[in-house]
Formats: structure tokens, sequence, C-alpha cells
């Protein structure tokens, strides 16, 4: 399988051709070549910012539609966090686990109460490697990928750590068997995720070798029917099905990872630009006493994920107010530790770095490149205009050395070589 | 080592700004990324380059850094017109540092930069003029 796969696409018939996503873009894949955008899939890590930023819809995100339930003969939900921070005035979390049955899912299972379980060992990891400090939070995977590819000398830092998502994914499947006796491939393990770089992370998981999670359907496919017929339905008798407290619910937002540590020698930085500037100084060595960083690469964190449907302030707002009289965890590793094999828990494979922005296959070719970029930004007016289809000078021409773009590519240039010289106004 | 195959950069370390510092940094490292440069050189050249770069700041109001990468080795050279160094040997101490009251209250000023600088770089000198300025070299091997 390809190392890299992505989840953003483009819609080309609603691309305008516009330069929107080239600025926005923090790794600086897009361009626009022919009049539409161009996602250059090594280069992106999934973040969204170009959905969020395209005013023509035309950015798009891959995840499974709902009727993906028709293709097993069990399936389990797995609600994310964020999804309890979309509706007005929930007092009581059975209502979604039980209106998501209703809908047409066999069971439910809590990812925040796999987020617990994944505080708890991550506790015990970070006290017993104090050598590796400080941690970084491994949860989002367009933090991870970004980490991958442009901070290597960060990798050491990554807590390695599976995701809660990923050991919901295992955990629902083993219980699911047992409960059932169906085979384990006619069991469909379902995520509902405010996030489209989970569909990635789904395809190359992170640290493991294969994910149990089967299928990702977006916050906002459910919710029409889940918050307009199937909640109100069982708002009355809702089934006692929730199994998570303040600390697995808290995960949804920015913060909740760091709190679940128990130490306040933490920070927690959300939002892509906000992340890079925190990396960057992390990689010069500007922090030196800290324990736990919290990365989110969506603004308000994972309540800020493009697949929800509620502003991200709002829901975090919901969050606390749902959080408020909540026992402080729910789910504890010692007896689901008990039920399952250990390993499930750390990373099995070794996370990389991949260098995708290299010039050159060799230092030769690359030192030989940088110096023909040095070459072409005499040439270039420095304005940043993008009207050649990339975001900056600088990247028109890393684009031209690595032969994918053209000199006249420039505007000015080519207004240079029309009036050859000349002033123009004569 | 023929004459294409150096590349120079040349960055402006502003006066008083503490927020700016590490910008010429944060360039060099996007570049050596993108050149096939170990991990291991990239941390080295960023950790050093960035103590130099607040030294600049903290004491002589800016200057000057040229880089110059070649396939064996990169060279940092930090230029600035400050007060000079009385006693090397004493900066060169861990924790001794002539750093004002309002910048260690920032945070910096630990009196580690010159002893981080030479810790992270292979070869480091110093040439240092009372009252006309400083330059400091520092190399960083390649391999």
């Amino acid at each position: 399988m390809d190392k890299f796969t992505n989840s953003v696409y483009l819609d080309e018939d609603k691309c305008v051709g516009c330069i929107n996503c080239i600025k926005r873009c923090p790794t600086q894949a897009i361009r626009v070549r022919n009049g539409k955008a161009v996602i250059t899939k090594k280069f992106c890590i999934d973040c969204g910012e170009c959905i969020k930023i395209c005013t023509h819809h035309a950015k798009k995100a891959r995840y499974d539609k709902l009727s993906v339930l028709d293709n097993y003969k069990y399936t389990v939900a797995l609600p994310a966090p964020s999804l309890y921070g979309q509706f007005n005035n929930l007092d009581d979390v059975n209502i979604v686990l039980t209106g998501l049955k209703k809908m047409g899912f066999d069971d439910v299972y809590e990812v925040s109460a796999a987020a617990e379980i994944i505080s708890s060992i991550s506790r015990k990891y970070v006290a017993a490697h104090p050598e590796q400090r400080p941690f970084i939070s491994t949860a989002c995977p367009s933090v991870v990928r970004l980490i991958r590819v442009r901070f290597p000398n960060l990798i050491e830092h990554l807590l390695p750590v599976v995701a809660p998502v990923d050991f919901a994914a295992r955990y629902a499947r083993q219980m699911a068997v047992k409960k059932t006796g169906l085979n384990p491939e006619d069991i469909g393990i379902i995520f509902i995720s405010p996030c489209p770089a989970k569909m990635s992370a789904k395809n190359n998981p992170i640290g493991i070798e294969k994910s149990d999670i089967d299928a990702v359907v977006a916050i906002k496919d459910v919710y029409p029917s889940l918050a307009n017929k199937f909640m109100r339905d069982v708002a009355d008798d809702p089934e006692e099905l929730a199994v998570s407290g303040k600390i697995g619910i808290s995960w949804g937002r920015t913060g909740g990872e760091a709190a679940g540590l128990l130490t306040d020698s933490y920070l927690a930085a959300d939002g892509i630009e906000n992340v890079i500037r925190v990396l960057e100084d992390l990689e010069d060595q500007k922090f030196d006493d800290i324990e736990f960083i919290e990365l989110n690469a969506c603004e308000g964190g994972c309540v800020g994920g493009v697949l929800n449907v509620e502003n991200p302030f709002m829901a975090k707002a919901k969050l606390e107010k749902l959080r408020k009289y909540m026992p402080v965890s729910r789910s504890h590793s010692k007896d689901i530790l008990e039920e399952m094999d250990m390993s499930a828990l750390g990373w099995e494979n070794e996370v990389t770095y991949e260098p995708v922005f290299k010039l050159g296959t060799t230092m030769q070719e690359s030192f030989a490149k940088m110096n023909q970029i040095n070459e072409l930004l005499r040439k270039f007016p420095g304005l940043d205009c993008g009207s050649c289809g990339a975001p900056t000078c600088q990247a028109l021409a890393e684009d031209i050395v690595r032969g994918n773009a053209a000199e006249t590519d420039c505007v000015h240039v080519l207004r240079e070589l029309y009036y050859g010289g000349a002033d123009e106004k004569e | 080592m023929s004459e294409r195959d150096a590349i120079v950069f040349k960055y402006t370390v502003s006066d008083d700004d503490f927020t700016r510092a590490g910008e010429a940094s944060s360039d060099v490292k996007r570049k050596l990324k993108q050149m096939n440069v170990s991990p291991e050189v990239i941390r080295k050249v960023s950790i050093a380059m960035y103590e130099g770069e607040i030294n600049m700041v903290i004491h002589a109001d800016g200057g000057e850094i040229t880089v110059t990468l070649t396939p064996e080795e990169i060279i940092m050279e930090l230029k600035d017109k400050g007060p000079g160094i009385a006693d090397i040997e004493k900066a060169m101490q861990a924790g001794y540092s002539t750093a004002p009251e309002n910048v260690r209250s920032l945070g910096f000023g630990a009196g580690m930069g010159l002893p981080n600088m030479k810790k992270y770089s292979d070869d480091m000198s110093i040439d240092t003029v009372i009252g006309v300025g400083t330059t400091v070299t520092m190399k960083v091997k390649m391999i």
C-alpha cells in the first residue's frame, strides 16, 4: 500500500482556481495548475485547512456513507467524544448512545471510555520514561504526520501509545466476537468521526500494523436523523450504556488529553499554525522543563474537526457543561486489560522520518537545485502574489527545479519577456 | 570544493525584538530539510544558531548572519557591532552571564548561550574587540 494516503480531495467541477487554499495550506501542498487546485499527496497532512477556507466547497474529505452498516452482520458504533458537544441541552450521554442503537447500530462503545484507558496507560509510560521528555501527544494523526515529514528530531518524543479510537476498535471487536459468536470479519466497527484525517489513519495506522476500524462515518452525516428523530424517540427512557467520565469526555477538546495525565507540567496548543510554532521552538530546544505537549491540528481540538456540525467553541462549551456532574473516570485499565492483550496499547511499529520535502535524491543533486532556486529567486518579484499557482515565489522556484513549473508561469517574468525589458508605458 | 558547490544565505538579526530571534535558524532548518541533510546535523545547526541569534539580540543590538553550506560542512558566521566580550574564558563557563535583569526575567540569559553553541558545533572560534564587535564562527560537519 502507498505509504501515505489522503482523505482530502478536490471536486474539480467546483474549483474556480482561486488562491485561497494555496495560501492557507500549512505544508504548501497545493498548487493551481490549468485553473484547478492540485494537491501533492506526499506533502498533504490531512489537516483540513483547505476544506475550511474554500469558499466554493471544492475541497472535500473522503469518508464512508452510513449505508456501510449494511455490509456487516453486526455493527458497533464508536462515537468520538466531540459528538456529545453537538447537541443543545444534552444532559445525558445515554440518550446519544441509545439513539445510535435505534438508528441501526447493534451496539456502541464510547471512544471516551477507551481514552480513559489510554490516559492511564500514558501516565504509566510517561512516569517510567523520564529520558524521553518532553512527550508529544500522538492522538491527532495530522500532527503525527507533520512531525514525520518535517520534524525528524522530534520523532523520539512521540508518545508511543495507540490513539483511543484504535484501542476502542480493537476492544469493541473482541467484545462483539465474544458476545455474538460471529467471525471477526462479520462485525463492522464504525467510527463516528469529527475528523477526515482519521480516515487516512484507518488506512495507514500510526504505530500499529492494522487498524480495527472498518469504516469512518462523519458526525455531520449521523447528526440530522440522530438529533431530530432517534434521540427524541429514546429521550425518556435511555439504556445505561455510558461508561466514561470527565477524563474521557475531555479528550474531545484541547487540553483534555493533557488533563488526563494529571500533570501540571504541560502545554496544549491547537490550530495547525500554532502547532507548527510549538514544534519549531521545541526543535530549537526553547522549552526545557516540560513533561507533556498536547497538539491538535484543529482549533479547539477535535471539536474543531471539519466533519462536525456545531461551532467548535460552542461545542467545547457544551462539553464543559456536560462533564460538570460526571465522575472523574469510569473506565479503569485494570478491569479492561484483564480481558485483553496488553500489546494492544503500545506501538508495534516504528514511526519513521519521511523526508518528502527534499529537492533531490542525493545531497549533491539537492545542492545543485538549491543553487538554481537562489538564481531563480533573483528574477522573481518577491510579491508572493500567487498568480503562478504557487503560494510564494520561493515555492514557484522549488516547483521549477522539481520539474513541475516553468519560469514563465510568473506573470512578472512573462511581462519582462513580452516588453523586452522596455518601459511598458511607452 | 568548487564555487558552485557552496551556497550562501544571509540574514539580518533585529536589534531588540526577542520574538523575532529564531527566524534565521528556522529558515536554515527548512532549507537543510530540503537538502538531504541528516536530522542530527539539522539538530546541531538549529540549536547552535538559535542560541547565537538570541545572544546577538541580548548583547549586541542584532547583527548579520552568513550561513555557508558546502557538501562537507555548514559554516555559520555571526557578526555584530556590540560591546565585545571582555573575558572569553568566563563567558564560555556554563551559568556565567552578563545579561541584564530584565532579560533574565524573560527566561533568557541563563549563561548557557556560548557553552551550548560550542557543544552543538564541531568547531567554534570567537573574534572579539572591545567596543567594536564580535564575530563568532561555528562549523558543523555534514557527516
